[in-house]
């Protein structure tokens, strides 16, 4: 007894005895939780197995924007289309709602009145309104738009319905590679011209207009190379056919509800780390700024942003993550991500849940896993570097 | 450590062990039976709150069969894709759910399907002022389509065999098709004729739609348990095929009791008089008596349900009895 109350006073011996502990138990439970539903499956018949990857889906998905799909084939390929889908919408929404939360993020703290208290009912009514709710009432109103047969037209070339938006297509001709390849020299020489103007501004204090010659780099140059090569671009217009229009390019009202309801959800919530991040850098650093000449543009592009980032980067991962898991709502107007198409249809189709639900899920801890990875790399380049 | 496993040998046991279905809905009290999640004529609550159609009547008499009281059903609502996992979890006895009898979802998914109740095919409804008279002109067309369904299969088969194209509008729920399609978000909603007959009796203006003549698939929809529970099975196949053979035999609900001194011996059989069948089942001898007296015989629950006096006004057809053309047919009862 005396030596047992020993062993157990000892802090080392203890730690080591609950750790083992609680890793049994651990392994304990996810033993019973396997065993158990492998019995299960085995007394209900159920099959199991990763065989039915290969199998033909025999049903067609039409949003696919990036890989054509057919019913011919597989549930592997339903699997990547679904994936594609997820990722066009979550990182077209980050980009939206980050952009739209630094605008209304600095907005808020503005001195006027009216605009800051709007962007704070529209952060309160956003952020406070469930997302599913969001979702359906973007979908709800865009299937009110007129017919696809009274299509409103808009500038002549665009056609707005309840079955989406229609635009012409561009169809690029030979002779157009000369004016990418020109656009993509004017990239690199604008960003050598920064550089350079950079160091020279360090050295000598002297201030080269990189903005400008930039603009006339990348666009003035490419756009007369394009009138010399006469014009090598042309335009597919939609055209109403039968019972919809054909060609051209459509954004479907299914992702344009997804669209908006993550980015305006999401951007709620960056616009308050963004303004917590403003508000964190201390007055002194604006009044110093202001004391020796900056330009109001200045301070904030150079002295309080570069601070406010330290603050804004880790949340702002978090609400990257959250809008790429909360994508998966799309199933309720029908948008075709990973969820509704491979971990709702295929898995409806085949009958293997279990099967299905792993790879989703671990499809969105890669997802996930991937997108903090770049994020932790950002946030170190922007941390104070101590000296 | 002893003990603690100990404890988990018991759990283990709790979760695997399976008393008979039958002794689970005795003890509980009541059915849990799995419906649609609203399709006129099927299973749709009616103006007083209470599920009514041909699928919630074989769930009652199910009911009927084991208690003898047509109240004592749960109805748990599921969509397509919902109610394979809600019956292979326990979560209900059986489905009653539009649910078509495939070789997949007999053998592959563990389910045992215990007869048809009602024979359909997949139909196209458009509207009318679209002028199209023929499945194969909607080329190019946007189609309304439940996912987790055969008719999706069937869907994406028919168009690839007739070479024409197609725009796929996912939806989860009926009611969710209605909506795109009244909204001509869809040009065309396609599920069981029986679905579209009973979406366009919802419609504000039924005559501003209409059923396409071609039935490209067949549809065999009946009641379904999880397999390898035959008792259970046995409980439910044959609460159908008692309003069948009832309905062969010319009993209703209304003539029930004076049928209880007939002179045939199925009567007297099925009715409970003559022979120890209730017994066999594990209920009282008077189960199928109690059905046909508190739901009725098929053509009772059919005409009441689905025929043609009611808003779907969908014709016996193939649903008949096997005498008068159809292809109804149960196994004698003896």
């Amino acid at each position: 007894m005396r030596s047992n109350l020993g062993f157990f006073s000892d802090e080392k011996f203890r730690s080591i005895f609950f750790q083992t502990l609680v890793v049994g138990l651990f392994a304990l439970g996810l033993f019973f939780v396997i065993s158990t539903t492998s019995y299960n499956l085995e007394k209900r018949n159920i099959a199991t197995g990763w065989s039915f990857l290969q199998n033909p889906a025999g049903f067609d998905i039409s949003f696919s924007p990036f890989l054509e799909f057919k019913s011919t084939d597989t549930h592997l390929k339903v699997y990547f289309v679904g994936v594609l889908n997820t990722l066009l919408v979550s990182v077209t929404g980050c980009i939206a709602a980050t952009i739209l939360g630094f605008i209304l993020g600095i907005v808020r703290l503005s001195s006027n009145w009216l605009l800051s208290r709007l962007v704070y009912i529209y952060v309160e009514f956003s952020r406070n309104v469930p997302l599913l709710l969001q979702i359906i009432l973007w979908y709800s109103i865009l299937i009110q738009l007129p017919r696809v047969k009274q299509s409103l037209q808009v500038l002549d070339v665009f056609y707005i319905s309840n079955r989406g938006l229609y635009s012409p297509r561009p169809i690029f001709e030979s002779g157009f590679s000369y004016v990418s390849i020109a656009i993509l020299l004017a990239l690199i020489s604008s960003f050598l011209i920064n550089r350079w103007a950079k160091k020279r501004q360090d050295k000598t204090g002297q201030q080269f207009p990189v903005f400008s010659s930039s603009i006339g780099l990348i666009f003035i140059v490419p756009l007369i190379l394009f009138f010399i090569l006469g014009s090598p671009l042309s335009f597919e217009h939609p055209e109403l056919k039968g019972f919809n229009f054909k060609g051209g390019l459509v954004i479907r009202p299914e992702f344009i509800a997804m669209f908006l309801a993550l980015s305006i959800y999401t951007a709620a919530f960056i616009s308050e780390i963004v303004r917590a991040g403003i508000m964190s850098v201390s007055k002194g650093q604006r009044e110093a700024s202001a004391a020796i000449g900056l330009k109001q543009t200045w301070i904030m592009r150079l002295i309080i942003i570069p601070q406010a980032l330290r603050v804004i980067v880790p949340p702002l991962t978090s609400q990257y993550l959250n809008l790429t898991k909360n994508s998966s709502l799309g199933i309720a107007v029908g948008y075709a991500d990973l969820v509704h198409g491979f971990g709702g249809i295929s898995l409806n189709q085949t009958g293997q849940a279990i099967e299905c639900m792993a790879i989703v899920m671990a499809t969105y801890l890669s997802i996930s896993l991937t997108i903090s990875f770049f994020m932790n790399i950002y946030n170190r380049s922007i941390q104070f570097k101590e000296k | 450590m002893k003990k603690l496993l100990s404890i988990f040998a018991v759990v283990a046991f709790a979760f695997s062990a399976h008393a008979g279905t039958l002794d689970d809905v005795k003890n509980r009290g009541f059915l849990k039976c799995g419906v649609t999640t609203g399709l006129a004529g099927f299973a749709a609550p009616d103006d007083s709150g209470e599920w009514a159609g041909l699928d919630a009547d074989m769930c009652r008499a199910v009911a009927v069969a084991v208690f003898g009281d047509r109240s004592k059903v749960e109805f748990i609502t599921t969509t397509g894709k919902s109610r394979f996992p809600t019956l292979a979890s326990g979560e209900v006895d059986m489905l009653a759910r539009n649910t078509t009898w495939t070789i997949s979802r007999d053998v592959n998914l563990g389910f045992e399907f215990v007869g048809v109740n009602f024979y359909d095919g997949q139909g196209f409804m458009v509207p009318s002022a679209l002028g199209v008279s023929s499945a194969t002109e909607l080329d190019g067309a946007t189609v309304c389509i439940q996912t987790g369904t055969t008719t999706e299969l069937n869907l994406a088969d028919f168009f690839r065999l007739n070479g024409i194209s197609y725009e796929a509008l996912p939806i989860e729920t009926n009611d969710e098709g209605k909506e795109n399609l009244f909204a001509g978000r869809c040009d065309v909603y396609t599920t069981d004729a029986s679905g579209l007959s009973s979406t366009r009796a919802a419609a504000s203006n039924p005559d501003k739609w209409v059923v396409l003549p071609e039935i490209i698939s067949k549809e065999p929809l009946g009641p379904l348990v999880r397999h390898g529970d035959h008792q259970w099975g046995d409980v439910v196949r044959w609460s159908l095929n008692a309003m069948i053979i009832a309905e062969e035999l010319g009993i209703t609900s209304e003539n029930v009791d004076a049928q209880m001194s007939s002179n045939v011996p199925e009567v007297l059989r099925l009715l409970g008089v003559e022979g120890n069948y209730g017994e066999m089942l594990e209920l009282s001898n008077d189960w199928a008596y109690q059905i046909i007296k508190q739901i009725g015989n098929y053509s009772e629950s059919y005409e009441a349900n689905v025929g043609p006096d009611t808003p779907l006004e969908i014709a016996r057809g193939l649903n008949a009895l096997w005498t008068q053309g159809g292809i109804l047919y149960a196994p004698p009862f003896r």
